[in-house]
């Protein structure tokens, strides 16, 4: 490997020998692979939802259709688990959104005793396989002789989204201007006005962000929400119990339309950052 | 808001943290209890202190045990070697599409973590689009497979964790000053030297927390074993033998046991790690 920073300033000419120069398409031909191997799944769940597959197997193209989008709010059997999914996911952020505000601003707004522990308390949970929080639950409500469903399930989606809301949030207060809340305090505003009118506006980007992470995260667990279900179906779950057989192409249909989504979400971010270019703030979306 | 020792940062605190006490803390507590109990889940279960369960599950694990450490440790360093190369080129030469590579390199894990690793299964198949093909073109022997192999499983959780690995390093070579590279340069280090001896080192917590942030989900994962490695008992992780512990055979106080074994071996890592680097910075 080698390295090929680019230069501060006017650079001093340096006339590169053929190695260096065959070396500097090293990186980007990796880079490029890299980007082939992040897309080959992608590229063919997109494909393979417009099959038009005879019975469930799904496994070989046999012709185009668009049936599988038309058909798909019809079938009570992939919606059902969708719509369990994303009331979870509704919830569960918001119950983690608030509580997890709460702790960040506690965390960076005060001194008080414990908060070392609280930090060890907020990292742990993200730091813990995933297995062991949902496993961990599972002795909880057996011991406890609750019975797992529904709520177990949004107990659980809450806990684990906690910890992300506080470093998220946390990130964005770390970087702000107090002397704009003495500002207005000094104009007479109390506390709590100066908290809504001041305060909430300017870290709202980074409650956003914790939100829309928390969700992303909650719509997508399986391993913690397998220990917690009982007999309520997700979609994570409704989805591994159907793929015994291949998978059916609702999945890849509904897979292609998050992606969809996303694409369009990822090209706001950008126009929006390339309005804002003199500003080159630092990006604050984080994968699974 | 005032800065001071009243009741407000406990108020704050209060319904968050009890949340993770109750449903993190306690739970932890519990699985420790119920790996030392003895019974069924037809007769009941009581504490009997039975530590020897310990030593038992290891023994009868350590296959599985071993198997989990070795491939999450092959994982690390794939993503490691793959990720790399990436997170340089973005912060390097990326100039202004470094946000939009990002965005690119993050987007495939939008869509479902099951969904993907269902379509790699796909891929992957004996007689998919890549195999088939190459089989069909004599390059590769008719009995070939990736499905159910090590290297499938491998390829599975590296897949899945790559984004693990390349955001830490991103964040931490995209905060080395070029200059620092350039000074070394004028000092007549060649460009590898340049790299070994300043850009490397400088971005040595990215590669720590990147692969500590990828090798403690890859040591506990069962989805790829399960859904790559189709089940094959070959091919079974520690998270394996947990899940179906819990969930088939109902064996709690043995399932809770490893999962106990699995819980501090991360910790013993993350303690190293963060000795070594702390708290706020992995967090933050």
């Amino acid at each position: 490997m080698t390295a090929a920073a680019p230069p501060l300033g006017p650079a001093p000419v340096r006339t590169a020998p053929i190695g260096q120069r065959l070396s500097g398409l090293v990186l980007p031909a990796i880079t490029a692979l890299a980007v082939v191997f992040l897309f080959a799944p992608l590229v063919v769940m997109v494909i393979f939802s417009f099959n038009d597959p005879a019975g469930r197997q799904n496994i070989t193209w046999q012709g185009f259709t668009l049936n599988n989008y038309l058909t798909l709010w019809r079938r009570p059997d992939v919606t059902g688990p969708m719509l369990t999914s994303l009331t979870i996911a509704a919830i569960s952020t918001l119950v983690a959104t608030i509580l997890g505000t709460l702790i960040a601003l506690a965390l960076t707004r005060y001194d008080f005793r414990g908060r070392s522990a609280t930090n060890l308390l907020i990292f742990l949970p993200m730091t813990a396989p995933e297995i062991i929080l949902g496993a961990s639950l599972l002795t909880l409500w057996v011991s406890m002789g609750v019975g797992r469903g529904f709520a177990t399930i949004l107990l659980a989606h809450i806990m684990f989204n906690i910890s992300f809301v506080v470093v998220t949030v946390r990130a964005r207060l770390i970087g702000f201007n107090r002397s704009l809340e003495e500002a207005g305090m000094d104009l007479y505003a109390d506390a709590w006005t100066t908290f809504w009118k001041v305060t909430f506006p300017l870290i709202f980007p980074g409650i956003l962000a914790a939100a829309l992470l928390a969700f992303s995260l909650s719509i997508d667990d399986y391993v913690i929400t397998v220990f917690n279900a009982g007999r309520t179906v997700t979609f994570p779950l409704w989805v591994f119990g159907v793929s015994r057989l291949g998978i059916p192409p609702e999945v890849n249909v509904l897979g292609s339309l998050i992606l969809l989504l996303a694409v369009a979400f990822i090209a706001v971010q950008l126009w929006q950052s390339r309005r804002q270019a003199a500003a080159g703030g630092p990006v604050t979306i984080r994968g699974r | 808001m005032s800065r001071g020792r009243g009741l407000i940062p406990y108020i704050f605190l209060l319904p968050g943290g009890a949340w993770l006490v109750i449903f993190f803390a306690i739970p932890m507590a519990i699985m420790l209890l119920v790996s030392l109990q003895e019974g069924s889940l037809s007769t009941g279960y009581e504490l009997t202190w039975n530590f020897g369960i310990y030593p038992a599950v290891i023994g009868e694990s350590s296959g599985q045990i071993i198997r989990s450490v070795t491939y999450a440790f092959a994982t690390t360093v794939l993503t490691l070697l793959i990720g790399y190369p990436m997170a340089y080129t973005i912060a390097f030469r990326g100039g202004r599409l470094k946000n939009a590579l990002l965005l690119i390199v993050i987007l495939p894990f939008f869509v479902s973590f099951i969904i993907r690793t269902l379509n790699w299964k796909m891929i992957l198949a004996d007689n998919g689009i890549v195999l088939g093909t190459l089989k069909d073109l004599g390059w590769l022997d008719q009995g070939f497979h990736l499905i159910a192999t090590p290297a499938g499983v491998i390829g599975g959780l590296t897949y899945n964790f790559l984004p693990f690995m390349v955001l830490p390093l991103y964040v931490a070579l995209e905060k080395i000053d070029p200059r620092l590279i350039e000074a070394g340069m004028d000092l007549f280090a060649s460009r590898v030297q340049a790299f070994w001896r300043v850009t490397f080192p400088l971005s040595l917590p990215g590669v720590v927390a990147g692969s500590l942030l990828t090798f403690i989900p890859a040591v506990g994962d069962f989805i790829n074993a399960e859904l790559i490695g189709a089940a094959n008992r070959d091919v079974t992780m520690i998270g394996n033998i947990i899940q179906f512990k819990y969930l088939n055979a109902n064996d709690f106080p043995a399932a809770s046991a490893l999962g106990f074994v699995l819980l501090v071996g991360v910790m013993v890592l993350i303690a190293i790690y963060t000795r070594v680097v702390g708290t706020e910075r992995l967090t933050s």
